[in-house]
């Protein structure tokens, strides 16, 4: 046996490390122990935690992102295009009107296409109301001038209102406006809505992780006091804690990322093949692309990273007030 | 050890830890302890006693620093523990081993990791202080059992483990809580003879016992008696 004083001494303490047998001299080369027990149950439950509220938070970010992509998309088709009406009117042709009143939209600048609906596509547009089998000659049916906006300077619809009233008075300039205020109302309410959605799972996220954070950390206060009774300063146990609980909340939150970029990729790819289709074709008229784009997988991965790093900073924080507590 | 350096003075005897008129109530009725006065001098070697729930674990948590007194003075290492910042308090705490009573091993890690524990959280690599390690588990009987979890290891071996891990940080003060409390009679006489060996190498030694056999064994110790949360200071028979 050893003597004590050689053991305590200050000078020389184990000079044989060279008489360790191989098993013992590997314990010492190889290994780096985490002090924070890793493989636990509590960890586990805060690594699922953390999955399903990225995945819901990102998930929410993307839809917000999907609505305003595509009530951006409907403003401006809609504000891209403006319609002349030609009603029928006592002794005037209205072939001649509706001619006349598109080489007026045409001569008008900042105007990229006048198209005048035929009356063959405006009886097969109105067949589905009223029937077929109708004589639409007896109709007195308006006809249609579909105007197509540039993409540089706006035109002077005045202008092109007042020569319409002049020379077609039967003509009405339709550019829209009443019906892209309402739209932009619809569109900016389902944004906000979407956006305060995102906000409120968001919220929801960083209680449900906080407090599952606070969870895992409970039971591992006895090694917060070992590790302070054996002498390791505050900012050691902290950093401890916040590395582990770092990883765990990086594991979680890259694991929810990577379901919610698997939908949307699977929903991308469900839209380019049913591109052709009527339903994908309505499906891409009412919601816009389903592809949220570089930017929007960036804000995923920025979603990932901030709960991740809500993890580590939780842990750390749990960790600073217990040993505030401790003297 | 570290010196005597910035320890205070009486009549030659240099004090590590120093009692004045300490009070300590956990609900603020009660008094665990009342008016305690003594000193802990380098290289003592001292028995705290007393009955059951007389206040020795308190006593002991106050000389850690783990507990704030209710009222009164507590001088750890010739300083004021109250005017100790955070890194203070922590430098002092590196200066003393504890023995807990129930040990406080981790449960994940090996007996080899819980006694390095001290020397790690100190930043130091583990080629520097491994061969420390397990030249003291090998000195404590524990040289088979380094690879081992603690919840493997019987009473006695995780009473050696919580020992050995005190001392691998070489105290100048060690406090012991029940350190015979939980091992059979040839192993507590091998634990006593290493307490005396660590005083006769400097260490100062506090036991917290109510063991008599144990305290007859060191007749030349101070002993301490706690009774009614009171502090009976009883200097040795020679």
């Amino acid at each position: 046996m050893l003597h004590i004083k050689t053991l305590l001494s200050r000078k020389s303490l184990f000079p044989k490390v060279a008489s360790l047998d191989v098993g013992q001299g590997r314990l010492i080369e190889k290994r780096r122990v985490a002090l924070v027990q890793r493989d636990s149950i509590s960890g586990r439950a805060l690594v699922t935690v953390v999955a399903i509220m990225t995945f819901l938070a990102t998930l929410s970010a993307g839809a917000a992102f999907l609505v305003a992509q595509a009530s951006d998309g409907w403003q401006h088709q809609v504000s891209q295009e403006m319609t002349i009406q030609v009603r029928p009117a006592e002794g005037r042709s209205l072939d001649k009107d509706a001619a006349a009143a598109a080489a007026l939209a045409r001569a008008t600048r900042g105007i990229a296409s006048v198209r005048i609906v035929s009356k063959a596509e405006s009886e097969r547009l109105l067949q589905p109301w009223l029937g077929s089998g109708l004589n639409f000659d007896a109709l007195p049916i308006p006809r249609m001038i579909i105007v197509k906006l540039g993409n540089g300077a706006p035109p002077d619809l005045q202008a092109l209102n007042a020569a319409l009233a002049k020379a077609v008075p039967n003509a009405a300039l339709d550019d829209h406006r009443l019906w892209l205020q309402r739209l932009d109302t619809m569109a900016g309410t389902m944004e906000t809505g979407a956006v305060l959605v995102f906000m409120l799972v968001l919220v929801a996220t960083a209680l449900a992780v906080g407090f599952a954070t606070r969870g895992a950390m409970a039971g591992n206060r006895d090694i917060i006091d070992v590790l302070h009774f054996v002498g390791a300063s505050d900012g050691y146990i902290a950093r401890e804690f916040q590395g582990h609980f770092l990883r765990l909340g990086a594991t979680g939150a890259a694991s929810g990322a990577l379901l919610a970029v698997l939908i949307y990729a699977a929903a991308g790819l469900f839209e380019h093949f049913a591109m052709a289709t009527a339903g994908g074709d309505q499906l891409r008229a009412l919601f816009g692309s389903f592809s949220i784009g570089s930017r929007g997988y960036g804000v995923i991965a920025m979603i990932a990273l901030g709960i991740a790093l809500l993890t580590a900073f939780m842990s750390r924080s749990v960790v600073i007030r217990h040993l505030r507590g401790l003297y | 050890m570290g010196g005597a350096a910035g320890l205070p003075h009486m009549k030659g005897i240099t004090f590590l830890v120093r009692f004045e008129n300490v009070s300590l109530s956990y609900d603020g009725e009660h008094a665990t302890l009342r008016d305690v006065n003594f000193a802990i001098e380098q290289h003592s070697f001292q028995f705290l006693t007393g009955p059951s729930g007389a206040g020795k674990t308190s006593l002991l948590r106050l000389m850690l620093m783990a507990l704030k007194p209710t009222s009164g003075q507590i001088s750890v290492f010739g300083r004021r523990v109250e005017t100790l910042s955070k890194p203070q308090l922590t430098a002092a705490r590196r200066r003393i081993g504890v023995v807990f009573q129930d040990f406080r091993l981790l449960d994940h890690l090996t007996v080899y990791d819980n006694v390095a524990l001290p020397l790690r959280v100190l930043g130091q690599p583990e080629s520097k202080y491994g061969p420390e390690v397990i030249e003291l588990l090998q000195w404590v009987g524990l040289g088979d059992r380094m690879r081992v979890l603690p919840a493997v290891l019987s009473g006695g071996e995780k009473q050696r483990t919580a020992i050995a891990r005190a001392l691998i940080g070489r105290p100048e003060l060690l406090l012991a809580d029940e350190p015979t409390g939980n091992v059979d009679p040839t192993l507590a006489r091998r634990l006593l003879r290493l307490f005396a060996e660590l005083h006769r190498s400097g260490t100062s030694v506090v036991i917290a016992t109510h063991d008599l056999g144990l305290m007859e064994q060191f007749a030349g110790a101070k002993r301490l008696v706690l009774a009614d949360g009171r502090l009976h200071v009883f200097e040795p028979h020679s």
